[in-house]
């Protein structure tokens, strides 16, 4: 029997990544796609610059804290701005089910409209396709956009070096556990909302510490766990985690254990990860604001991978998971 | 999550791991089991495991739900879920789980199966009376900590007059696995970090055989760090003083007499089965729950014929060698290689409760040290 399409495959994880690699880029191959970073840099007539795209689907539509229109210029805007760049323009496209209403519609465009003028990049052109009932969730996005790079920065996993510390610009987990919660299966009434946010400004704050920024990332699907294991497949040496140094907050971190998941897997869209030498780490922790943390270091390592120490001197390993993190039997 | 924290302080595990080395007899090799799943993911998860003197050594148990069923059962569900009028309930953990052809429900799911993940069996209920027009089958799994759940879900159902709802039921118990892997000559096991969560149910006096007959300690343990290693300085004392009993570390939610309305639930929904398959166990006498006759109408297999094939574990994978602590994960020839989360070969693998995924996800790190 021939291999299908499992939801593992668009969980963030292992799977997600084979089904990338040994599919679409195995067939698109080109130099600009095979980093597969969060976007592609190339140079126009000397100009360089980012190019991105996302698609997104999130049930419910809106959610505490926020809805499908702002996550989904949030996240392409955040997508250029971790790379380096500042966005310029951005694209949307709506895959739209018959019978939506269209105040519904209107609310979401109005909200991507508001998300766009807060990230100061206007969406330049659209487009907007019907399908039937029942095809799309209600309703699907997909954005994409174009920015310029920062020619102070050089951004790249090859970059990091053992020694160097990695933070994080704020508390973790919010989005995934407000979007669980929001859907309602669970039956918890705890009031987290999601973080999407635009990271743009911290980006930018970053940028200028010049060379001594080596990486960034914005960690979405799978979580922070799954992005630094992305960073350590291309730097050849691990991150170590100190776990008691991780922002998260207390109910989102409550939420967290009686579902028995790792808020190190779950989405974030509104923080960015970065990994900057050490004497440049005040300066980070001061560009990021009150709410970041350094939250680990760059190790040297034979097999390199992302370790957490306990607070109690224990370590473990923080791998990508193969699917969606699946709530546990008891 | 103050309740959480106190149990988590570093000051009071560096306590209790001092306390361990002062315990423990030079040169006298303890093996202790852990029979919950829950607690090998903590062990792993906080590094306890590092934290013990050498002297001591952790084994895994038989205790996650999810690694003892056998894949025969897996496409058995498979096969029910398949069906058209079937909307397959089951919770998360169990639609990875291969079966005979390393085909999952998750993969049943993808080909067009109706399979939804619920987070307790009164959740599947509730599909069945949104769903008047389909048959909703809920996967019942899990030691006598969820078989009540599903107990009390069949009785509702029966109350509620919902006719389109049944429990694909593979229930197990804790007690007689335990007695199974003390009968067995080559697992020599010093004492047991008794299980949490079905304690909460059945008490422990279930474990009193293992102290009266076998001589073997127990202490029942709750989850958090500070509770795995206090079970464990409670061993040692015991093994110290020439004593064998079963004591209570998890007071704050365990009685010694258990659930008496879960016990109830369980006692008058479900039979004890004469014999159950456990993945890489085999069959162990009286250690399944088969749903009672008279409550037949909620027992999936009599609305559904099912395969039953019989199927033998795959010959390379140590499963049954690490369930009863005779193998640690890395040490079977596949542990990382052939079998890994992603592929799975062996059910140990597949829940984040199984002793080789617990060890592949937080501590393969250490096993060439």
């Amino acid at each position: 029997m021939s291999e299908v399409v499992t939801l593992a495959h668009g969980a963030g994880g292992k799977a997600s990544r084979r089904l990338v690699e040994d599919l679409f880029l195995d067939e698109l191959r080109n130099p600009l796609l095979e980093p597969l970073s969060d976007a592609a840099l190339l140079s126009a007539n000397g100009t360089r610059i980012a190019l991105t795209t996302d698609a997104y689907v999130v049930r419910p539509l809106v959610f505490p804290g926020g809805d499908i229109g702002e996550l989904a210029v949030n996240g392409t805007v955040n997508d250029l701005a971790v790379s380096g760049a500042h966005p310029l323009a951005l694209t949307a496209g709506f895959v739209i089910e018959e019978g939506f209403p269209l105040d519904e519609l209107r609310a979401l465009a109005h909200s991507a409209a508001r998300a766009a003028s807060a990230a100061g990049v206007a969406v330049a052109a659209g487009d907007t396709k019907v399908v039937e009932r029942g095809a799309a969730d209600g309703l699907y996005v997909t954005t994409a956009g174009v920015g310029l790079l920062d020619p102070r920065v050089d951004l790249s996993p090859t970059r990091v070096r053992p020694g160097d510390v990695v933070l994080v610009s704020g508390s973790i987990a919010e989005h995934g556990i407000a979007v669980m919660l929001a859907r309602g299966d669970l039956r918890l009434e705890l009031d987290v909302e999601s973080d999407t946010a635009p990271v743009h400004r911290e980006a930018d704050a970053l940028c200028a510490l010049g060379r001594q920024l080596r990486w960034m990332r914005d960690p979405t699907r799978g979580g922070l766990a799954t992005t630094l294991n992305e960073l350590v497949a291309g730097c050849d040496a691990s991150v170590v985690l100190s776990e008691s140094t991780i922002p998260v907050r207390e109910d989102v971190r409550a939420a967290c254990e009686l579902l028995g998941i790792d808020p190190l897997y779950v989405a974030n869209e509104g923080k960015l990860v970065a990994i900057v030498a050490p004497r440049a780490a005040d300066s980070a922790l001061r560009a990021l604001g009150p709410d970041a943390a350094v939250i680990g270091e760059v190790r040297a390592d034979d097999v390199p991978m992302v370790l957490c120490e306990t607070p109690f001197g224990g370590s473990r390993i923080v791998d990508m998971l193969v699917g969606d993190p699946l709530p546990r039997i008891c | 999550m103050k309740y959480v924290d106190e149990f988590r302080d570093a000051r009071a595990i560096e306590a209790i791991a001092t306390e361990l080395r002062t315990l423990v007899e030079p040169g006298r090799h303890v093996k202790l089991m852990e029979v919950c799943g829950g607690h090998t993911h903590a062990i792993y998860r906080h590094g306890l495991d590092q934290l013990l003197p050498d002297e001591v050594e952790l084994v895994h148990g038989p205790g996650c739900p999810v690694c003892v069923i056998p894949m025969g059962r897996v496409d058995d569900a498979i096969s029910i879920a398949e069906r058209q009028e079937v909307i397959f309930t089951s919770f998360g953990d169990m639609l990875r789980v291969p079966g005979g052809r390393r085909r999952s429900l998750l993969e049943a799911k993808a080909r067009g199966a109706d399979v939804r993940i619920v987070y307790s069996p009164l959740d599947a209920l509730d599909v069945a009376r949104a769903n008047p027009d389909r048959e909703v089958v809920f996967f019942g799994v899990g030691f006598e900590t969820t078989a009540p759940a599903s107990a009390v879900a069949i009785l509702r159902a029966r109350t509620l007059g919902v006719r389109n709802f049944s429990v694909f039921c593979n229930h197990v118990r804790v007690a007689p696995a335990l007695r199974a892997i003390l009968d067995a000559p080559e697992t020599q096991i010093d004492g047991f970090v008794g299980p949490g969560h079905v304690s909460t149910v059945i008490g422990t006096r279930p474990y009193d055989f293992i102290a009266s007959e076998y001589r073997r300690p127990v202490v029942v343990a709750g989850f958090e760090p500070t509770d795995i290693l206090r079970a464990v300085a409670g061993l040692l004392r015991q093994l110290r003083e020439g004593r064998a009993e079963v004591e209570n570390e998890y007071g704050r939610v365990v009685r010694e007499e258990g659930n008496a309305a879960a016990l109830a639930a369980l006692d008058y929904v479900f039979e004890v089965c004469d014999d159950f398959e456990w993945r890489g166990l085999g069959a162990i006498p009286h250690s399944g729950f088969r749903i009672a006759a008279e409550l037949s109408q909620w027992d999936a297999e009599t609305h559904f014929e099912v395969p039953g094939a019989r199927i033998e574990d795959p010959k390379a994978c140590r499963c049954g060698d690490v369930l009863r602590g005779m193998a640690k994960p890395y040490e079977c020839g596949v542990f990382g290689t052939a079998c890994t989360p992603e592929k799975p070969l062996g059910t140990c693998m597949v829940s984040s409760e199984g002793a080789c995924a617990a060890y592949y996800a937080y501590g393969r790190h250490r096993s060439a040290a």
